[in-house]
């Protein structure tokens, strides 16, 4: 939480703007995320959430609008700039996390990646931190030499969070992270995420087509449809009193489930 | 005993000697003459000029006869001798539309301009041992024609009248030369093609084939391919015109593929070029598949992680010299590596075994 | 196709550098119609531009015009390229392939520069001015008036956790390391210690992580500090790095598990050196080995001057 500025926003977004040809990825989206807040986007597939978030965290260039990260566009950051956010104050949770981790390290060396990548050279140490957070993942100690490919879809998940987490970003993406889980271990999954974000006070952007999710963790929500924020407010606010049709009917085909 | 690494000197010696005599073979029967391999044996010659990039059949041939018939290894002398020759300066661009044809053919047009023009070709012959051929006999002459007066158009250019086929795209002025700046990735175009036109033709046509059977799949008809002699001409800026200076025999495909348009652009067919010098009908055409499946990005198709996409890949390792040296040196002496793994797996096995004992 | 051509055409280009009075000879004893050090004068002036941008930015690789060269890829054409740039009438070279001068490969390339530079060789480190080195840095300490050329298979460090040239080269431009300090991580957690024993990777001068070619490790001591002028060449992959005289190079380590330059614990059989890197020599095929000097130079000056090792006396008999 160091850093924190409480007059300014950690993230900016301007009227943001990104086109696959003709058609519309996402248009003219405007946020504001402060520290410590957690912003969910909802939407159903091909609303433009997942589009919105990769250009967020750099995976993919934006034809218009601004990023300001404290400030500063990172649109204009060199490349160099911008794997250094990434390495450090920012970090990206993928769905599927055989895309977040080497499939071929260990859970030590994937949780130590990042240590090392910023400067630790004590091996003690960088393992000392692997097995506390391996730990906080609820992933047991003698598991730290295994491989990724021997863990359950649930242990790799939880695997990948440590691994972003280890370096103390200030702000984490999120793409579906319960996506692709069995229900028992999405509940599971969230419990840990929703403590995590607590104790550590973190800042996340989190794309989710799963409302339980952000009911869960979201401070705020945003909702998209076919490119465009048709909703904001705050989480319980939108969820319970939805004003957009669209959201009136994302909401209630949940509630009939 | 440990003197037995020493007489490196004396050893190769007398292995070149002996390979001398293993090259020559039996003295009993007469030794071919450059000549004879130069024209009997002129595809052979023809690859080597290819894949040397270097355009003299008697030095070929040449090393067709030192190389005891190992055609990358005659490849490789080629190149070790091109590197020492001196750049006087570049041709101009050879112009194979006025190619003099003896070979022209068309998989995607009946009949057309200029007609379709078997040549000497293996296509249509049983393959079938001719053991005439054991024994020294007459060929009976070719029946002949009188050549085309005119010179024959090109298939695509007949496409491209018709707005069919993409405009070739234009390219730099002046390309690149591959063995004179060292190849930076991505590489454009003119540097791919310069790349697979001196690449292993093994290589090359596997690589084809893979896009054939679906990796990379670019649905090639053979617009066109030709072989023919084509002048080459230098600028002499005493003179301010362009002389002719001699001629080369060339190979050229030209493939018509498949493309679906995209919102921009109605569909129309693309373009893969092979040229390859001397007859090299399989390298060419080959080529032309290739260097198509290397175009998915501009045409804005997807990559599929076929091996023939990756451009770093398909150049990476298309060249024979580089490949069969660097496979061979795994025979070179190791022993100073291999004496620190050695220490190093002695060294980890002692731990491990320690770690053992101290646990029962 | 072309006219039937005279010999002459046939032959390599004469060229200033290359005496009057020589032809070619067949059996190779002079074959001084090519230029001096076989590359033309244009070739080696663009070698050595690339030999000062290296010197300029150590341990970052240059890319450079690889010219195939009459000895395959892989067989060190990098470090004969460079070699052959560096190379003037008065130098002295030596030719070392793991350490020894009479390897085949060594000879070869030894052979080479005498044939097409005239230029006099020598087996004694001390003497020579332009070393030429596969898989070994001398044991005798070099000079400032000397050059070390390295023959480098592959040049980039990165190479086997990235196949990609295009990532890797932005990895470097980056400095993003982390990725070689994982690699080593799993060898810890793994074997108890960094399981890489050549080609150990350096970092030079506080900047670009470097592959000093399949040295033993043993050996990577010797690149930090060092008063010579040290050239890496690596010809199929196009790539020309160095060290500077006196450049800092520190092998990569975790403060708790530093890096340990170790070799065979035995002392030479021959000329009884302690701090010499060996080689093992099989003897029998009933497990019988000995272990010898694997610079040739160095352990023959040792017995020269009275030095002897365990099976000396039998080598003497």
């Amino acid at each position: 939480m160091d850093g924190a500025n409480l007059t300014m926003p950690l993230l900016s977004v301007q009227r943001l703007t990104k086109r696959y040809g003709p058609r519309i990825g996402c248009a003219e989206v405007a946020f504001d995320l402060w520290p410590g807040e957690v912003l969910g986007i909802v939407g159903e597939s091909g609303s433009g959430k997942s589009t919105l978030l990769s250009c967020l965290a750099g995976l993919q260039r934006p034809d218009e609008g601004a990023i300001l990260w404290e400030g500063r566009d990172v649109l204009g950051f060199s490349e160099a700039e911008r794997r250094r956010l990434l390495r450090g104050d920012w970090a990206y949770v993928h769905q599927n996390p055989r895309d977040g981790l080497r499939m071929g390290v260990s859970a030590g060396g994937n949780v130590g990646e990042r240590l090392m990548a910023v400067g630790q050279r004590h091996y003690g140490a960088i393992r000392d931190t692997a097995t506390d957070w391996l730990g906080r993942v609820e992933i047991a100690a003698e598991r730290i030499d295994d491989r990724p490919s021997a863990f359950s879809g649930g242990m790799q998940q939880r695997l990948q969070i440590a691994r972003n987490l280890v370096t103390g970003p200030r702000l984490v993406f999120m793409d579906e992270p319960t996506g692709g889980l069995d229900v028992s271990v999405q509940a599971r999954l969230l419990d840990l995420l929703r403590g995590l974000v607590r104790d550590l006070g973190l800042s996340v952007v989190i794309v989710t087509h799963d409302l339980a999710v952000v009911r869960l963790l979201a401070d705020r929500l945003m909702v998209m449809k076919s490119g465009h924020v048709v909703e904001t407010g705050l989480t319980d606010q939108v969820l319970d009193d939805p004003q957009h049709a669209y959201t009136q009917l994302l909401v209630s085909s949940v509630l009939q489930v | 005993m440990y003197v037995a690494v020493k007489g490196g000197e004396r050893a190769i010696d007398a292995a070149h000697a002996w390979l001398a005599e293993e090259r020559r073979g039996d003295p009993a029967i007469p030794e071919l003459t450059v000549a004879q391999i130069r024209e009997q044996m002129a595809l052979a010659v023809n690859r080597v000029m290819a894949e040397g990039s270097l355009y003299d059949p008697d030095l070929a041939a040449l090393a067709i006869k030192q190389a005891r018939g190992d055609l990358i290894e005659a490849v490789f002398l080629i190149r070790a001798y091109r590197t020492t020759l001196p750049r006087f300066g570049a041709s101009r661009p050879v112009d194979t539309a006025a190619m003099a044809v003896d070979r022209r053919v068309s998989a995607t047009f009946k009949d057309l301009p200029g007609g379709q023009v078997l040549g000497p070709t293996f296509d249509y012959t049983h393959r079938l041992l001719d053991f005439a051929l054991m024994a020294e006999s007459e060929v009976p002459p070719a029946p002949t024609a009188a050549a085309a007066a005119e010179p024959v158009p090109h298939v695509t250019g007949l496409l491209d009248r018709d707005g069919l086929i993409e405009a070739e795209p234009p390219g730099e002025d002046a390309p690149a030369d591959l063995t004179r700046t060292p190849l930076e990735l991505p590489a454009d175009r003119a540097l791919r093609l310069q790349a697979l036109t001196r690449g292993d033709e093994g290589f090359v046509l596997s690589l084809a084939y893979s896009t054939q059977r679906g990796y990379g799949r670019t649905h090639a008809f053979v617009g066109e391919l030709r072989i023919g002699r084509v002048a080459v001409e230098v600028e002499l800026p005493e003179l301010g015109f362009a002389v002719e200076i001699g001629e080369v025999e060339l190979t050229e495909c030209e493939t018509v593929n498949q493309f679906k348009g995209s919102k921009t652009e109605p569909p129309q067919f693309t373009r893969g070029y092979g040229l390859v010098m001397g007859q090299s009908e399989r390298k060419a055409i080959s080529m032309s598949l290739v260097d198509r499946a290397l175009r998915w990005q501009e045409l804005g198709e997807d990559f599929t992680g076929a091996p023939a996409q990756d451009q770093e890949f398909v150049l990476s390792h298309c060249d024979n010299v580089q490949a069969t040296g660097f496979l061979e040196h795994i025979k070179l002496p190791h022993y100073v590596d291999f004496q620190s793994e050695l220490e190093l797996v002695r060294r980890l096995r002692a731990e491990a075994t320690a770690l053992r004992e101290a646990a029962e | 196709m072309s006219a039937p051509r005279t010999p002459s055409r046939a032959m390599p280009p004469q060229d200033r550098a290359a005496r009057p009075g020589n032809r070619p000879d067949r059996k190779g004893t002079a074959v001084s119609d090519y230029n001096f050090a076989y590359l033309d004068e244009q070739t080696k002036r663009m070698i050595r531009r690339a030999l000062l941008k290296a010197l300029a930015v150590p341990g970052y690789q240059v890319p450079f015009a690889s010219r195939e060269m009459p000895m395959p890829y892989g067989w060190g054409t990098g470090g004969v390229q460079v070699t052959a740039a560096c190379l003037t009438p008065g130098d002295r070279l030596k030719v070392i392939d793991q350490g020894a001068d009479d390897t085949t490969n060594a000879v070869s390339i030894r052979r080479f520069f005498q044939r097409t530079a005239g230029v006099a060789v020598t087996e004694r480190t001390a003497d020579a001015t332009v070393i030429q080195t596969r898989h070994r840095i001398p044991e005798q300490p070099l000079t400032e008036a000397q050059i070390l050329v390295y023959q480098v298979p592959i040049p980039e460090p990165l190479r086997f956790l990235e196949p990609r040239e295009t990532e890797t080269r932005k990895m470097h431009e980056l400095e993003e390391y982390g990725l070689m300090h994982v690699k080593l991580y799993e060898d810890i957690a793994r074997h108890g210690e960094i399981a890489t024993s050549y080609a150990y990777p350096v970092k030079v001068e506080g900047r670009y992580v470097m592959d000093p070619s399949p040295i033993p490790k043993f050996d990577n001591p010797k690149l930090a500090d060092n008063p010579a002028i040290q050239l890496f060449g690596a010809g199929r992959e196009s790539r020309i790095y160095a060290v500077p005289p006196y450049s800092q190079v520190v092998s990569l380590d975790f403060e708790d598990h530093p890096f340990v330059a170790s070799k065979a614990d035995h002392d030479c059989d021959l000329c009884g050196a302690s701090e010499s890197y060996l080689d093992e020599v099989i003897t029998d095929d009933r497990g019988s080995r000995m272990f010898v000097c694997s610079d040739t130079d160095f352990c023959n000056a040792r017995q020269a001057a009275g030095h002897r090792g365990r099976l000396s006396a039998q080598e003497v008999a």
